[in-house]
């Protein structure tokens, strides 16, 4: 086991989502409504990493996630990486893939779209998977995933 | 929910709906009187005031033989009381057989499409889309030419911000077109149409001077307004404003089949001296969107081809 997640306590059972860009963790908690679960969620935060300098990384225990759960977090952090751990073994590793169609989670960055003016969920299509572009279903603003905000009910 | 009867945008029609809507207006045109839509009611549902749009719609329900109900002024309706949208939509559906929509912002009419009961018509979302506009343009341009396919259309003016002319070009997607771009470069046409263009195999070339011998490639030559609020460069707006106005000395070398559209207003980018051309066209082409708009209206609720041809009753 690397030293960086010695800093955070193992877990029996759960979740791990490593490689968390630092300035992201808490929208990836947020994402997956984290402050919500009942169960230990162990963060941590700004941790040295080789590969990206500070990384952080989240442990849950006793809760997997959904492949559709998980692969909103391609939106802000696609190059996590994600352990099911079951008796403290690392079972399963996984990336997220970003969807083809993201429902209520990025907000429009075109303040006359209708999503910015109604209470309503936001619909965004994938146009072009390379350049990481995204265009609203309702507008057809494109804009690109890197600069993405997260829709109020989500974002922190 | 009945989304896919709506008529929200132009982008998803094919070219046998677009076909098929135009051979609806042709019938209409012959016979504008009828009984069809006898019984229905039509709300016309105006966010934002647009005369012209708005009796174009009105007249094409009544000539259908159609009730009208509505609001041309946000002011009187409770949007100002802070209701949503979805909540206006919902209670006219209660009441209404369609609903013909005009608001300011975009995506709009999308978002009414998917929440309401009944089919929405878009009559213009802000910036976004305003399909009823182009379905007349492409019944202009079939009418004048007798057909869609293989043309040269010119679009000269504000290229960047003029939503008729993105319509325009992605609708003519399908019948193998030659754009000409003449623009000044602060409204050129966005990279994003060119990509689009390139994409689905769509010819343009880029001219910014506008005189006889780009016209005498034409078959349409389609004119907008170069609008002094579009500009952030004043000089550049003064220096360009009288170089994108169609003169009629400027017709000299035009193909005897070529017309003159616009979406009206005009203000001063067609001389008054064009007017009198035969290749003008624009009034007949305003006068187009009322068989234009009773092709969409009876479409929407469900009304085929056939249902119009047994139905020449006039009223």
């Amino acid at each position: 086991m690397k030293r960086q997640e010695l800093m955070v306590a193992a877990i029996e059972n759960g979740t791990v989502i490593d490689h968390i860009p630092s300035n992201k963790l808490f929208q990836v908690v947020s994402l997956l409504g984290l402050e919500h679960l009942k169960t230990a969620v162990m963060v941590g935060y700004n941790l040295p990493s080789a590969k990206m300098g500070l990384k952080s990384i989240i442990k849950v225990d006793g809760k997997y996630f959904s492949d559709e759960e998980l692969n909103t977090l391609s939106v802000v952090a696609p190059n996590v990486t994600l352990c099911i751990i079951k008796d403290y073994e690392v079972v399963e590793k996984k990336c997220v893939t970003l969807p083809t169609t993201i429902t209520g989670i990025v907000k429009c960055n075109n303040p006359k779209c209708i999503t910015n003016n109604e209470p309503m969920q936001t619909r965004f299509v994938l146009t072009d998977a390379e350049a990481g572009t995204l265009q609203c279903q309702y507008c057809k603003k494109e804009q690109p995933l890197e600069n993405v905000k997260l829709t109020s009910k989500i974002s922190i | 929910m009945n989304p896919q009867r709506s008529f929200v945008t132009i982008a998803d029609l094919s070219r046998e709906k677009i076909l098929y809507l135009i051979r609806m207006a042709e019938e209409f045109e012959a016979f504008p009187n009828r009984d069809l839509l006898k019984n229905r009611i039509v709300a016309t549902l105006f966010f934002e005031p647009s005369t012209r749009t708005r009796l174009s719609f009105e007249t094409a329900a009544n000539r259908l033989g159609a009730k009208v109900i509505g609001f041309t002024d946000p002011k009187v309706t409770s949007s100002t009381k802070g209701e949503t949208l979805k909540d206006t939509i919902m209670m006219v559906s209660n009441y209404a057989d369609v609903i013909v929509m005009r608001h300011y912002l975009e995506g709009a009419a999308q978002y009414a499409s998917e929440v309401s009961p009944v089919p929405v018509v878009n009559a213009g979302d802000g910036a976004n889309q305003h399909p009823s506009q182009t379905m007349l343009d492409l019944y202009s341009i079939y009418k004048t030419q007798g057909r869609l396919d293989d043309l040269n259309i010119l679009l000269v003016g504000d290229l960047k911000y003029g939503r008729t002319v993105h319509s325009l070009l992605m609708a003519m997607r399908h019948f193998n077109p030659t754009f000409h771009f003449i623009a000044p470069k602060e409204l050129a046409m966005p990279e994003e149409y060119k990509v689009y263009c390139r994409e689905h195999g769509i010819r343009y070339e880029e001219h910014e001077d506008f005189n006889a011998d780009v016209i005498a490639k034409a078959d349409i030559l389609y004119m907008t307004r170069v609008q002094r609020e579009r500009f952030t460069d004043l000089m550049e707006y003064e220096r360009v404003k009288d170089v994108y106005i169609l003169r009629a000395a400027m017709l000299n070398k035009a193909r005897e089949n070529m017309k003159i559209l616009h979406p009206l207003p005009r203000v001063n980018e067609i001389a008054y001296d064009v007017d009198n051309d035969p290749h003008a066209y624009y009034f007949e082409q305003a006068r187009n969107g009322l068989y234009a708009r009773q092709a969409i209206i009876s479409d929407v609720l469900g009304f085929t081809l056939e249902d119009v041809q047994n139905n020449k009753l006039q009223l």
